[in-house]
């Protein structure tokens, strides 16, 4: 049984997020999704309702079921699927929750991943966090929630940036970058922006895996060439600057079992410090690549690619850590990795 | 079952998942190659671990005090409990030991 991808759109206050969830719940490309909002007055769906099937549920034209939040969200989901199999709303394919703009989206992914019911019928999928090119680099400044929810992304959407000077979106860009670069950032604004892809492009779609997992490297490697050019000429203030990104390359093929027992015990003592951890390992007696993908203590099962994104068949993983250092972690996944040589 | 990794005693857990190996009998390979090599790594700690039936691992300290445990999570876990302090991996004095290790084993 295929489980259903469960996404997160979050993004702080006035970031512009409902106003992507908007556009979402209209989009035809959501048609099969269903949305756990916090509130329907926010999202002001009345020109887009079709029917009301219960007192938190409602149908809209788009063909997209929309609920509300009433008690914890492991019930929310639970309940949803159960009507999802008694008929009561449409066989949805996909869910999106919307979370409040304060909130830490690494508990919500503990629920998916944790709770046995709920991983039984559904997957992790895209991280999406908004963040206004106006305001962001404030809520970058005060809030520590805003860092943790660049740090967990899959995909970043910048919004506001018709109302903000060009040197403001650069010097955010640069700031969104230094604290996660391995998550492709898109404009709100860009009228080719496609919405659907936000949500759907992820490493467990078999139709775009191939393709995701291409724009990591790229980025990963952007990254590192931008690194070595001006790794100190960022602004970083108290909240971002104890997150550092940063990829490592491994030569020779990788012991996957070395490899488990280090990861294992890095998420054992420092998985509140580890906020993502991603990429394509070369695995020694696998011809096949496999594909690595962590938030925090939250490990999706590992899944082979069919073929090398690129010509490069290194291993490459890219780790987004708070308060841990680059050179330790290095030193110390090479000492385990070592002990498979024997 | 742990709340935070989300594995379920018995199920699957994630360090199993990469190599793709359905044979039982290369899987027990596997799983005796993975004791050997986490032994190396408790060693640092004067702890040890067995496998246990296939399906879990035994730990235990040199006093003879024993655990069971499902998976790699667990077993670091249980691993503190048992010393009373943590099992850092980016300890320098573990990094050098196993730097040694290797050393000394001709790698």
């Amino acid at each position: 049984m295929s489980r259903l991808p469960v996404n997160v759109l979050t993004g702080f206050l006035g970031s512009g997020k409902t106003t992507l969830l908007q556009r979402m719940l209209a989009s035809e490309d959501l048609a099969d999704t269903a949305v756990l909002v916090n509130e329907f007055g926010e999202v002001g769906l009345d020109h887009h309702l079709l029917r009301r099937v219960e007192g938190d549920i409602v149908l809209l034209k788009s063909g997209c079921v929309c609920c509300t939040i009433r008690e914890d969200l492991g019930s929310a989901i639970r309940d949803l699927y159960s009507m999802r199999s008694r008929g009561v709303v449409p066989p949805f394919q996909r869910l999106a929750i919307e979370t409040t703009g304060l909130a830490d989206p690494v508990p919500i992914l503990s629920t998916v991943m944790g709770e046995p019911v709920i991983r039984h019928h559904f997957r992790l999928g895209n991280v999406v966090v908004t963040i206004d090119a106006v305001n962001g680099g404030f809520h970058l400044d005060r809030q520590p929630e805003s860092v943790r929810q660049i740090a967990v992304a899959d995909r970043i959407v910048l919004t506001k940036t018709d109302i903000a000077e060009p040197h403001e979106v650069e010097r955010l860009v640069g700031r969104v970058r230094a604290i996660n670069h391995a998550a492709p950032i898109d404009l709100a604004g860009d009228p080719n922006l496609d919405i659907g892809g936000l949500l759907s492009s992820d490493p467990y779609d078999v139709g775009s895996r191939g393709q995701v997992v291409a724009d990591w490297l790229r980025l990963a490697g952007e990254e590192r060439e931008h690194h070595h050019d001006h790794s100190h000429g960022h602004d970083r203030n108290r909240h971002d600057a104890a997150i550092q990104t940063f990829s490592v390359t491994l030569d020779e093929p990788l012991d996957w079992t070395a490899f488990g027992i280090w990861f294992s015990m890095m998420l054992n003592r420092h998985g509140d410090d580890l906020l993502r951890v991603k990429g394509i390992l070369n695995l020694r007696g696998g011809d096949a690549p496999v594909v690595i993908n962590g938030v925090q203590h939250v490990i999706h099962p590992p899944i082979h690619l069919d073929a090398w994104p690129d010509g490069d068949r290194r291993s490459r993983i890219v780790f987004i850590v708070r308060g841990l250092e680059r050179e330790r972690i290095e030193a110390s996944l090479r000492a385990f990795l070592g002990l498979s040589a024997l | 079952m742990c709340g935070l990794c989300g594995v379920l005693g018995g199920g699957p857990h994630w360090t199993d998942g990469a190599t793709g190996v359905d044979d039982p009998s290369a899987r027990r390979r596997e799983r005796l190659g993975r004791v050997a090599t986490v032994n190396r790594v408790l060693a640092h700690y004067a702890l040890r671990s067995d496998d246990w039936q296939g399906s879990a691992y035994l730990l235990s300290n040199r006093t003879g005090k024993t655990e069971i445990v499902d998976n790699l999570t667990h077993l670091w876990q249980a691993a503190e409990r048992m010393i009373g302090r943590g099992c850092d991996p980016l300890d320098p004095a573990l990094i050098e030991r196993l730097g040694m290790d290797r050393l000394g084993r001709g790698g």
